[in-house]
């Protein structure tokens, strides 16, 4: 009953998600290998100083440097002949991957599991996570992605071996052309303590950068509802909701952003919510730990002058 | 060029989802019902596709009870030329692994070299029926693109995706599978004429049990709670010294 950990790496370094995927990984198996697809076998030291991890695969080659989905997939399913689990964190990584590796295996993948109950039950939100379903699952092979906010992230403190496997690449019908990466000084959205989120009602890409000013302030992540995004205020990567990133910060911050069920989704869970706002009657105020109802503008520029 | 677009009923996305305590399953009994706002999206893609004359025919496919049926007007009042309808007896619980199965039988019935369709079904959030599709039928793959340019030849797409880092192009040679993101385009609405028009159009119905595919559930639902947004006891604040005491208070900052 081993379990395998699909490894997402940013750069070098093992994603927050993936170490989330590890603690769940443990309530299903005390045996957790870890799976690496990379072009760069320097990698494996990251993955090898992992807590909880056994033994850490390792499929190098040069086509994995921006792995294609046919590829990737088809690799993932020949290595589960060995496992019973295959567990990684959620993310576009995950979600473009598994589901794949599932078909391939003839498996119902199991997606944003919150909690494990046992071996076969999960819990999972459904519509937006306005609903929480507890769900069993029959298939002997069990494929799921597990939610960042919903799990401690494991530490490192472990020297696992690294075993390197030979595997032919299969044919890909797709190819890698360029990433337009976003790239920020700022703490990263989904693990920051701190997030200030901007709506539509910043009105416009330079009146944004009153909420970049606010988030260095506060040492904070920028989050961004959808019509933000739209608008082309930021870009979409920022965007915190139903079909953006889930965070779960001890601060998140609302400002000019109405509330709707698809936002709220992506940041209820917040430990303190404050919300600014010239709407009383905004869903989000209801959310509210602090409501500050003002012209958001009055406000962001009060708390960028002020001296904490 | 071919272009299936498969297309779900769900709850519309703006009602609050409620739980039936006594069957544990999510109440869509008088629910108001619409298209899943992605399905829109490549519905709408679909259509450009043809008006720019790129495909030669669009087919949008759903699968369930007699009620799908609304939804498949829909996609041909929206333009599309035809709908193929997988009629279920009850409302079977299927999962994207036997959608998935289901579509793979059309696509090839169809010899469809191109499939768009939403990235998830804003019900079960699943994110899975596209990426599994693809991996039946052995198709190139693009999730969640917001942008989608075809060849001039028509044999290959270069797409956008939306990913947690920023936006990756890729190029994908066709036959393939592209599941589309919100910011793709802004779909049309279906005019007057035209919802008259859509009655007219092609909609061939077939029965789920004649096409052999197993559908027996992987999982089972045990129990649902409605977790939703609860109320939180809100503080007014008035001014920046204000906010920043409590959060200092809070321990938050
Ligand atoms: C399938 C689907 C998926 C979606 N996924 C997401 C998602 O992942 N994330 C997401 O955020 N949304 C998502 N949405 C969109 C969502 O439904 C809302 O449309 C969106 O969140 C609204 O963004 P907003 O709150 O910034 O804009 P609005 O709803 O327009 O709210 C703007 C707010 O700013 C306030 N305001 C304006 N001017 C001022 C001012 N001067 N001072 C103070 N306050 C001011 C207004 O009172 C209002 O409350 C999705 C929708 C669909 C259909």
């Amino acid at each position: 009953m081993s379990a395998l950990i699909l490894i997402e790496l940013n750069g070098s370094d093992v994603s927050a998600n993936t170490r989330a995927a590890i603690t769940a990984a443990l309530n299903l198996s005390d045996s957790l290998d870890a799976l690496v697809l990379t072009n760069d076998a320097s990698n494996a030291s990251s993955v090898s100083a992992l807590a909880g991890i056994n033994t850490v695969k390792m499929i190098v080659d040069d086509a994995l440097e921006h792995a294609n989905v046919e590829v990737a997939s088809r690799l993932i399913a020949d290595v589960m002949n060995d496992y019973s689990f295959l567990v990684a964190g959620s993310s576009t990584f995950s979600k473009n991957i598994l589901p794949r590796v599932g078909a391939l295996l003839d498996v119902q993948p199991i997606s944003d599991v919150c909690e494990i109950k046992s071996k076969n039950t999960f819990v999972r939100p459904l519509y937006a996570g306005n609903v929480m379903a507890t769900v069993e699952t029959s298939d002997e092979t069990i494929v799921m992605t597990v939610r960042a906010t919903a799990f401690e992230h494991s530490g490192d403190g472990g020297s696992a071996s690294v075993e390197t496997i030979s595997a032919s690449m299969p044919s890909a019908n797709s190819e890698f052309i360029s990433l337009q990466e976003s790239v920020s000084e700022r703490p990263e959205l989904t693990t920051a303590e701190r997030i200030v989120s901007g709506g539509r009602g910043l009105g416009s890409k330079e009146n944004f950068a009153l909420i970049e000013q606010l988030a260095d302030k506060l040492d904070a992540a920028i989050g961004a509802s959808r019509a933000a995004v739209d608008a082309g205020f930021i870009s979409n990567d920022y965007q915190v909701g139903q079909t953006g990133k889930v965070v779960a910060p001890k601060l998140y911050l609302a400002v000019g952003i109405s509330g709707a069920i698809q936002h709220l989704a992506g940041m209820k869970d917040s430990q303190v919510i404050v919300v600014i706002n010239n709407d009383p009657d905004a869903p989000m105020s209801r959310m509210a730990d602090l409501v500050w109802q003002v012209d958001l503008f009055d406000a962001l520029n009060e708390l960028n002058a002020y001296q904490v | 060029m071919k272009i299936i677009i498969p297309v779900k009923r769900v709850l519309d996305p703006y009602t609050q989802a409620r739980v039936n305590k006594q069957t544990q399953q999510v109440d869509l009994t008088n629910a108001k019902m619409a298209m899943n706002p992605f399905c829109e999206i490549a519905v709408e893609e679909a259509l450009t596709l043809k008006e720019s004359g790129s495909a030669s025919e669009t087919i949008a496919v759903s699968i369930g009870t007699d009620k799908t049926v609304d939804t498949l007007r829909t996609a041909l009042a929206m333009g599309v030329d035809r709908a193929i309808f997988i009629k279920t007896d009850s409302e079977l619980d299927l999962q994207p692994l036997h959608v998935a199965k289901i579509l793979a039988n059309i696509i090839k019935r169809e010899e469809a070299e191109l499939v768009i369709m939403g990235k998830q079904a804003v019900d079960n959030d699943n994110n899975q029926t596209g990426q599994m599709l693809s991996g039946l039928i052995d198709y190139s793959l693009g999730t969640f693109i917001s942008k989608f340019d075809l060849s001039d030849d028509a044999s290959s797409v270069e797409i956008g995706r939306e990913i947690d880092s920023g936006i990756e192009t890729r190029k994908l040679n066709l036959p393939a599978i592209v599941t589309v993101d919100l910011r793709l385009n802004e779909p049309r609405y279906a005019s007057l004429p035209n919802i008259m028009k859509a009655r007219s159009k092609p909609l061939e119905t077939i029965e789920l049990s004649s096409l052999g595919i197993d559908t027996s559930p992987r999982i089972k639902i045990l129990s649902v709670e409605e977790s939703g947004t609860k109320d939180r006891a809100s503080k007014q604040v008035s001014s920046a010294e204000e906010l920043f005491t409590e959060l200092n208070q809070m321990g938050v900052l």
